[in-house]
């Protein structure tokens, strides 16, 4: 069935096709033009479960959304990721959240390590007592002078937790395996139910670091199932805010390969610059994260035309500075031979493993939300993709400065021609039985929402996909046959979210 | 090298003059400290400070108490954190090595964390510094609800750390389990587990906050 960015279907309108079916059709289509934007289960009234498969098609704007029953007495069917790699983690979380075994998986393992919400045995018994990596049976490599090494959970930076394991053979990576979990706080049951004020909350906690981003997808599904149309400024002024967050992330993620590769002066610099951007996120929502400016049916706070004045102003002056500190990022020798060919993603590895965002467009993967999907505020403005070539470090790096400096031009060119009026308007309840999808491109990549109502009109299941759940695999295979000592820039070059993906 | 010289030049000198110089402006719309209200029992550890839960902010970013109660606001009288004994000052006054350990943050703590170590704050001259092994650490500064996953590694970063040791609660989350206290995968806070000598509230916190915070600890900042 056919759907489009921010369109609701009743659930019941949905065909079931026999399991045989449903995975022939996933794995035929994404042998075509589709991918796998999104696999997942839900609790059928009649304690059977439904699984949903969303697969994209970048090039009509169209999303496809086939379903397909599991009876609760027979809970397996055969794995498609067996033929499809986009569906390796999907699967894996199917069968922890539901404990349901997908046949002949290549590497059926936990993902986030806690307990069924079906209610059954889980599908690994101790998978809620214990804590991971002691009960984690890594990938090995057997072989003289191969050697383990393992990083985390806590690791020696100010970053959130996750465990790395590394088969080398001397400084070489032989394998590389990430072992998350850690992050997991139990959000998506968090957000069902009719009262919505703390859902908005949570998904503004989704990821910190891109609270418009997941709390613009939000709001957006609420919308579409309350069938309510947040006012023209109110779109504006997410979009603005979500370029914001784009740019100050960006900017941040930039001074840190500086850093890691050495290049002090350009991580200070950038370091600084990104706060100028969540300063400007500050000034408009009263926090520097933009948490509290996006509500279901609009936003909270205003841009006047003063406020307008006073941020092209800014945004003029930092973007001299961006252009002057990147130049020195990008022309130095020293940097530019540590940032190419160092983990490198071929655009068939990419596009196999379904990558998104700016990692996948570094691998010349041209998926951009804001052009394929585009809703709101970019239906009126293009942001140009892109795109880089080589997809190694350097390739991710210039799509970033490319990205910031495009977002600067979206904003200089929005922000002194806001649109007039209204910026909320309140929402109704929400349609019962229904399926509404929704999707961002965040900093990261595409961001995906999808909210089932049940038959009292709240939710009964809300499944969140952040972009680096796409992209976590992307970062083992960039690794293969590198050094280990360039993990660092690697891992920054991609800067993965570890609390989007656990959830 | 001309070139690396000339963007320095041009970059100037960031470094606020905090807590020396005149006291930071924060934007009009910046939640700090809430005022109690009308015998109202505020729980500054739990709070989201968003825009719409009906209280009224204040633009004082200054809010991190020592103990748990005094984050329980029933009058607008301010009570904030007091310093270290004096043994502890002697050891940690002049040079502070903390241990991060993200347990469960969204990555708005961690970043706001690391903010700290920009040119604009500049940190390390207070002689705070975070180190990347608890073994070099004297405490250690968490963020997020402390999922159950994270709790065994979080006891075994606390338990590397060598005697005496401070332990910093950074966040909604962290004091509390703020959004997510609730959900049977995480922690009621922090304190439940270990004990904690400061408690740096927000969500997440304005790096001037956590900065007071720990500069207060330190004896750094009095009034």
């Amino acid at each position: 069935m056919e759907l489009y960015n921010g369109g609701t279907v009743s659930v019941t309108d949905i065909p079931i096709v026999k399991p045989e079916e449903f995975r022939a059709d996933i794995v035929r289509r994404c042998r075509g033009d589709a991918r796998l934007a999104n696999l997942f289960g839900t609790l059928d009234a009649d304690g059977n479960v439904r699984l949903f498969a969303v697969l994209a098609l970048d090039a009509d704007a169209e999303l496809q959304i086939v379903s397909t029953k599991i009876l609760a007495e027979h809970p397996r069917y055969e794995s498609c990721a067996k033929d499809l790699l986009q569906a390796h983690l999907f699967e894996r979380e199917i069968a922890e959240q539901w404990a349901i075994v997908p046949e002949g998986h290549p590497w059926l393992k936990p993902l986030r390590y806690h307990s069924n919400y079906r209610g059954v045995p889980d599908l690994w018994p101790d998978i809620a007592t214990r804590t991971i990596p002691g009960m984690y049976p890594f990938y090995g490599v057997d072989g003289e002078e191969v050697h383990e090494v393992g990083v985390g959970p806590v690791h020696a930076g100010i970053i959130e937790p996750g465990h790395f394991r590394f088969q080398c053979h001397g400084e070489e990576i032989l394998h590389l395996e990430i072992q998350l979990g850690y992050q997991h706080r139990g959000i998506e049951p968090l957000m069902c139910g009719k009262d919505l004020r703390r859902s908005v909350l949570l998904s503004e906690s989704v990821a910190g670091d891109t609270s418009i981003g997941h709390s613009s997808a939000f709001c957006e599904a609420v919308e579409s199932l309350s069938g309510c149309m947040a006012p023209p400024k109110a779109q504006t002024i997410r979009a603005v805010a979500l370029e914001l967050e784009r740019i100050a992330n960006h900017v941040g993620d930039l001074g840190g390969l500086g850093t890691d590769v050495g290049f002090l002066p350009t991580g200070a610099y950038f370091g600084r610059m990104r706060g100028d951007y969540l300063n400007l996120l500050l000034a408009l929502t009263g926090n520097r994260f933009g948490k509290g400016l996006c509500r279901p049916g609009g936003v909270l706070f205003d841009i006047d035309e003063r406020m307008a004045e006073d941020f092209c102003r800014k945004l003029r002056q930092y973007k001299k500075e961006f252009v002057d500190v990147s130049d020195l990022l990008f022309t130095k020798p020293s940097v530019l031979a540590r940032f190419e060919g160092v983990g490198m993603i071929s655009m068939k590895n990419a596009k196999n493993l379904g990558m998104v965002g700016p990692a996948g467009r570094a691998s010349q993967l041209e998926r951009d939300v804001r052009i394929d999907y585009a809703s709101g505020m970019w239906q009126f403005y293009h942001v140009p993709v892109s795109l880089g070539v080589t997809g190694d470090v350097y390739a991710r790096a210039l799509v970033r400065r490319q990205e910031v400096l495009r977002s600067l031009e979206f904003l200089l060119k929005v922000l002194p021609t806001l649109p007039r009026g209204d910026i909320f308007t309140q929402p109704g309840p929400m349609k019962a039985d229904s399926l509404t999808i929704t999707m961002v491109e965040g900093w990261r990549g595409e961001i995906m929402h999808v909210g089932i109502t049940d038959r009292q009109g709240g939710f009964a299941r809300y499944k969140i996909k952040d972009p680096s759940f796409h992209n976590w695999f992307g970062l083992a295979m960039a690794m293969r046959n590198q050094e280990i000592s360039d993990f660092p820039l690697c891992n920054k070059s991609f800067n993965l979210s570890y609390c989007g993906h656990d959830l | 090298m001309f070139k690396i010289i000339k963007t320095r030049f041009k970059q100037g000198y960031r470094t606020l003059p905090f807590p020396k110089g005149r006291p930071p402006v924060l934007p009009p719309r910046y939640r700090g400290r809430p005022l109690a209200g009308p015998g109202g029992s505020l729980d500054l550890g739990s709070l989201t400070f968003i825009p719409d839960d009906g209280l009224q902010y204040t633009g004082d970013y200054r809010m991190a108490v020592t103990r748990r109660e005094d984050l329980m606001l029933k009058t607008d009288e301010k009570v904030l954190a007091s310093a270290l004994r004096k043994e502890l000052l002697r050891i940690f006054g002049r040079a502070l090595k903390l241990r991060h350990v993200s347990a469960g943050g969204c990555n708005a703590c961690e970043s706001d964390l690391n903010v700290l170590n920009t040119p604009v704050f500049d940190l390390s001259r207070f002689g705070i510094q975070y180190v990347a092994s608890p073994r070099h650490a004297d405490g250690i500064i968490v963020t997020g609800p402390v999922p159950r996953n994270m709790r065994e590694p979080l006891l075994k970063t606390y338990e590397a750390v060598p005697q005496p040791k401070l332990v910093i609660a950074v966040g909604s989350c962290a004091i509390s389990g703020g959004i997510f206290a609730d959900s049977r995968e995480v922690s009621r806070g922090l304190g439940t587990l270990v004990p904690v000598d400061l408690f740096i509230p927000g969500c997440p916190p304005h790096p001037l906050t956590i900065l007071d915070g720990l500069l207060r600890l330190l004896g750094r900042i009095k009034k």
